[in-house]
């Protein structure tokens, strides 16, 4: 079950975390890969300048899932400006998978979506 | 046809693990005869030199470098006439060329360009940019449960273009191209073929099939990359306008304007691919020494392998045609609660290397209502048991990534 991508891949895709949608949101973003034209959606709740609360949709590969369900537990009570700034690295680095460079876009296609949305969230 | 695996070196290539390596994504571009590496080869280390210009002996070889790789070509599109073959850097370019060096120039608004809903990117896009240029209507034609296009119903007087594939990059449908130009040159048409797909697996015959520019790539029928044909009918190269200016092209330059060489020179500015023409040269020779006839044949059975493979898996759902006949053997498909890109990089583990994806053609995706497909191709190296192996990956993989 988790030798394709590993265990953290396979456990977030398996048992998603924060998938489903906030009642109005204050900020929100859909973004595509264009590799394969999949879609990840954000939602986010902002309190007192930290996200309170992050969820998100979108059908997409094992790997845009898995690091979806992570990335928004990860940003949990983050202050916007360090959600902003994290880097992918950190996210592709908790993600766990032996990735091809062609997937790589899969694995960061949330941490921008995230960026888009914090860049329309409400001040 | 006979055992061919051994004449291409890269198949003895060992996958991660030390695992067979099974090449099914032909339809992407094949893999190289040794013939081909040779032939290159052999140009580089003794005929290399510029084209045409050249008064000395090299020149002159690599001249006819040039010009014996154009005869190969015709007698691969069974045209009448060399000067009909004009050398680009593949299907995409070819397209481009008769778009904007032909089309553009002639069609008026209330013109209609025909296109089908199956076409790869390289045969919608540039007919999508003619029509907003001109004001020419584009019209697509729609998928059929027989997974070809309903072309005929959309033909008017005022059709102007037909661009059609000859065979489905994502379907593996083969278009009735023949019918379909005979009603497209009753209206007064133009007939473009997309063949990219049909070479090397079908013969290819442009005076039967009927069309006025006929285009494919090297490197996807087992030639290198980096140089495809054009073939145009002769009167409508006549009419076309070289997009590309430059060396090679001219006849006449005069300070305020010039003059251009015949077709098919007029459409090959700068130094032409000559060591990819000697290589497509080869690959041509290779095929013609293999027996297209047979290589339809061969083609044909593995169409049949992979059908009742792909079948016998659970949960794989095949897009296009069920029958061997009326496809080449290139399958799409789906896996039930499996994403097209988690399956390829499970299949990847294996050894096995498929495409996944929209296969450039999102109009095809969006109308079949999904992401993508996993797409498994086969050339003349493939053998029926490299769809066993498919079939057995597959069958694992739906437990391992499917929901």
């Amino acid at each position: 079950m988790s030798s394709l991508y590993g265990p953290v891949v396979a456990d977030h895709f398996r048992n998603p975390r924060n998938r489903g949608e906030l009642s109005s949101p204050d900020a929100a973003h859909e973004g595509l890969n264009p590799l394969c034209g999949d879609r990840i959606r954000i939602e986010l709740r902002i309190e007192a300048g930290r996200i309170g609360a992050a969820r998100f949709g979108g059908e997409a590969c094992m790997v845009a899932i898995a690091s979806a369900s992570l990335l928004t537990g990860m940003v949990q009570g983050m202050p916007l400006a360090e959600a902003a700034a994290l880097p992918e690295a950190a996210l592709i680095e908790a993600l766990g998978a032996p990735l091809r460079p062609a997937r790589t876009g899969c694995a960061t296609l949330p941490i921008q979506v995230l960026r888009a949305a914090l860049s329309k969230a409400r001040p | 046809m006979r055992d061919v695996r051994a004449d291409f070196p890269l198949l003895a290539r060992s996958a991660a693990g030390g695992r067979p390596l099974v090449y099914l994504d032909s339809a992407a571009t094949s893999q190289k005869p040794r013939a081909v590496l040779e032939a290159m080869q052999r140009f580089y280390e003794r005929s290399n030199a510029n084209v045409r210009r050249g008064v000395h002996f090299l020149g002159e070889e690599a001249t006819a470098a040039l010009e014996d790789a154009r005869e190969a070509a015709r007698r691969f599109v069974r045209g009448g006439d060399v000067r009909e073959i004009v050398f680009t850097r593949g299907t995409t370019e070819s397209i481009n060329l008769v778009a904007q060096g032909w089309a553009a120039r002639r069609l008026r608004s209330g013109d209609e360009i025909v296109v089908t809903e199956l076409e790869h990117h390289s045969n919608f896009l540039p007919w999508q940019r003619v029509a907003h240029e001109t004001g020419a209507a584009l019209r697509i034609a729609k998928l059929t449960p027989r997974f070809d296009a309903d072309v005929e119903p959309l033909l008017g007087p005022r059709t102007r273009v037909v661009a059609l594939s000859h065979v489905s990059n994502v379907l593996g449908t083969v278009l009735p191209v023949a019918r379909i130009a005979s009603a497209a040159h009753a209206r007064g048409a133009a007939v473009v073929v997309d063949a990219a797909q049909s070479a090397p697996h079908l013969p290819i015959d442009v005076g039967a099939l009927g069309c006025d520019f006929l285009a494919f790539s090297g490197h996807k029928a087992l030639g290198p990359t980096g140089i495809g044909v054009l073939w145009g009918r002769r009167e409508r190269l006549e009419e076309m306008e070289p997009l590309l200016l430059g060396g090679g092209m001219v006849r006449e330059v005069l300070d305020d304007r010039a003059s251009w060489l015949d077709p098919p020179w007029r459409f090959e500015a700068g130094t032409p691919p000559i060591a990819e023409a000697a290589g497509l040269r080869a690959a041509i020779e290779y095929l013609e020494s293999l027996g297209i006839e047979e290589i339809r044949s061969h083609d044909r059975a593995l169409a049949v392998a992979g059908l009742s493979r792909l079948a016998a898996v659970p949960g794989v759902e095949l897009i296009g045609p069920h029958d061997a006949e009326s496809r080449i053997a290139l399958f799409s498909f789906t896996v039930r609660g499996a994403h097209p890109h988690d399956i390829a990089a499970f299949l990847d583990q294996r050894g096995i290397c498929v495409r996944a994806g929209h296969h450039c053609a999102q109009p095809l995706a969006r109308r079949l209502g999904i992401a993508g497909t996993v797409r498994a191709s086969a050339c003349v190296y493939t053998s029926p048991a490299e769809f066993d192996a498919l079939a057995e990956a597959l069958d694992d993989a739906r437990r391992e990534v499917a929901r």
